[in-house]
């Protein structure tokens, strides 16, 4: 972090007033040109361009809303698990999702946002959240082909994140990919239980992979020439490959491991292409994608609904907190900085949220 | 249907009674994911759920097999409280219902640990868990109970409400080595201590529910609990012998 110290005072904020506005944003934002350029980190005290700010928070926030929303498909087979030991992964599993969502938003208020705002901004609709999330899990395979598939594109969309040049949202990811990855394995592996089981398991595992596959594609964003957000990230280096980069970089994945699982992938066009050095797949159905942006999926209304729901009905508790917080802090700092009033049930789960972080679900299970 | 086979019968009883309060209680926490009114909740809720999930396997599997027994006993069969079946209700209910047990299982295990009988090993792990479990609800007792008005009400009509299960967490169970009258002796000082400081009352009226003290160890229960197992037994009972 030599460099990074090094830039340290010409890209901080001034405590002060600058003595001419126009030439002292016009230095910062050569530092900050000199410090992307050099691969270097950004941090939460350097300045800043406002749309950089911008772009971040709403990628972090739809990052940190995709995690919260996503435990809904997956929770709704805790219930039914078929073995105490794929329970207690998949329980695993939704929590490390609450957990990324903590992150994540943690990372969002580096920004200058707060976890409430972004909250009010998912539950009105404001701030969108991964689409692939109102899709329904019909039967039990959904829950392999969510790990499998859902999160494989999800791995392939974060890793290069790893080294995006926001530092507090490259360091969330580090971990978030860990984690990733245990899961898109355990996923897999209960696809494989499955394509190997009973005819009727079989069966099961091939119908969830069928439903998966064309949405997983469409994770990865429109086709580059239509992306509205992409080139500017790419230059910021929020982003480091193009969308249609990365879905081919996926599908190359895919394609071998279905192979070993004895699963067929739904597209009758999927062939390798000596020349590319890579597999040719069929056309994605565009129209579907845009359909559900808009709110017209199978679940849209569902989830948001549901999240609202339990937002509204946590509001006595959340005000409770707050209010013994109150009364029973004498002055200490640390607590009374809480930026969204719910110091208490912050301050509850945090040796908790330790916990998590020490010792993965995955492991656990 | 197979009835599945029960190995032990030396540490049946308890093995089934310990492990299948963890069971029950671990599901019903589960019911919670995304549901939490705070996101720190979600992981709290889920941690717990997913220890007490690891005590019951490994509870059940010291005397059969932890699937079989999970999926394929009828509700006759099963050996919790019935104070671990019931549904978790709004936060309260679900906070009172942790108070309860977890000072209960805590008491528990500090004795097994400090004795020498076949659980002693698993309650030295789970104590710590255990007084985990117990510092979250006592927590949020306090919270809740000294919070708002809305909260305060809402506390103290969940700990009313299920204060009747509380009894039969005392009946003694076979093969456990335990002085019971202690351990109730020391619940209820527990129980009342952290009530008081969360400006609650002691709820009065009797500890035993519609059923005889015990009936939820000798495998009578209350409605709700068949419901969720029904959920739960599912779709293992769909694919008879498949495996996972």
């Amino acid at each position: 972090m030599a460099t990074a110290a090094a830039h340290e005072t010409a890209r901080s904020q001034p405590s002060g007033a600058p003595e001419s506005a126009d030439d002292s944003t016009a230095e910062f934002q050569r530092a900050f040109d000199a410090a992307v350029a050099a691969d270097e980190r950004i941090e939460p005290r350097d300045w800043m361009p406002d749309g950089y700010r911008a772009t971040l928070i709403r990628q972090i926030a739809q990052h940190a809303h995709s995690e919260i929303i996503g435990m809904q498909p997956e929770a709704n087979w805790i219930t039914r698990a078929p073995s105490l030991r794929r329970k207690a992964i998949l329980m695993a599993k939704v929590q490390d999702e609450a957990g990324h969502g903590l992150y994540l938003y943690s990372a969002a208020e580096t920004l200058g946002t707060s976890r409430d705002e972004l909250l009010d901004k998912l539950h009105s609709g404001r701030q969108k959240y991964s689409s692939i999330f109102n899709y329904p899990t019909l039967t039990w395979a959904d829950v392999g082909a969510i790990g499998w598939l859902v999160d494989g594109a999800a791995i392939t969309n974060q890793v290069p994140l790893c080294r995006c040049s926001y530092g507090p949202y490259a360091r969330a990811m580090v971990r978030i990919c860990k984690e990733e990855s245990f899961h898109q394995r355990q996923g897999y592996e209960l696809l494989l239980a499955l394509s190997k089981g009973t005819p009727e398991q079989h069966e099961m595992a091939q119908d969830a992979v069928n439903r998966w596959w064309w949405p997983s594609l469409m994770m990865f964003g429109p086709p580059d020439d239509e992306s509205q957000h992409s080139a500017q990230s790419m230059a910021w280096k929020i982003k480091r490959h193009s969308n249609d980069e990365l879905r081919q970089r996926f599908v190359d994945i895919c394609v071998p491991q279905a192979e070993s699982l004895g699963l067929t992938l739904p597209d009758p066009d999927l062939k390798w292409n000596e020349e590319r050095g890579h597999y040719d797949f069929g056309p994605i159905d565009w129209s579907e994608f845009w359909e559900v942006l808009k709110g017209n999926g199978p679940c849209n209304e569902q989830r948001l609904s549901r999240r609202r729901r339990a937002h509204e009905e946590g509001a006595w508790v959340r005000e409770a907190a707050a209010a013994y917080a109150a009364k029973h802090t004498t002055g200490g700092p640390g607590r009374q900085s809480d930026v969204d009033g719910t110091t208490g049930a912050h301050h509850a789960a945090n040796a908790n949220g330790e916990n998590v972080n020490g010792e993965t679900g995955a492991k656990r299970a | 249907m197979t009835t599945p086979t029960v190995k032990d019968t030396a540490l049946a009883p308890a093995a089934l009674a310990l492990g299948d309060d963890a069971l029950v209680l671990s599901h019903r926490l589960g019911e919670w994911a995304g549901n939490a009114p705070v996101l720190e909740e979600e992981v709290a809720l889920a941690n717990i759920a997913l220890d007490l999930l690891g005590q019951a396997r490994m509870l059940l599997s010291m005397v059969g097999d932890e699937d079989e027994l999970a999926f394929l006993r009828e509700e006759r069969a099963f050996r919790n409280l019935q104070l671990v079946e019931q549904p978790n209700g709004d936060f309260a209910h679900t906070i009172a219902r942790q108070l309860y047990f977890s000072v209960y299982q805590h008491l528990l295990h500090t004795q097994l640990a400090d004795g020498d009988g076949p659980f002693a090993a698993l309650a030295a792990k789970a104590v710590k868990e255990t007084a985990y479990h117990r510092d979250h609800a006592e927590q949020w007792t306090l919270r809740l109970g000294d919070g708002t008005e809305v909260s305060h009400d809402r506390m103290q009509q969940a700990a009313n409400a299920l204060w009747r299960y509380t009894g039969e967490m005392f009946q003694p169970v076979e093969g456990l080595d335990i002085d019971w009258t202690a351990l109730q002796t020391a619940w209820l000082e527990q129980i009342e201590d952290v009530l008081r400081r969360a400006t609650l009352s002691v709820p009065e009226g009797p500890r035993t529910g519609a059923w005889s003290a015990g009936a939820g160890r000798q495998g009578l229960h209350t409605e709700p609990f068949g419901r969720m197992l029904a959920e739960m037994q599912h779709l293992h009972r769909s694919h008879p012998g498949a495996s996972w």
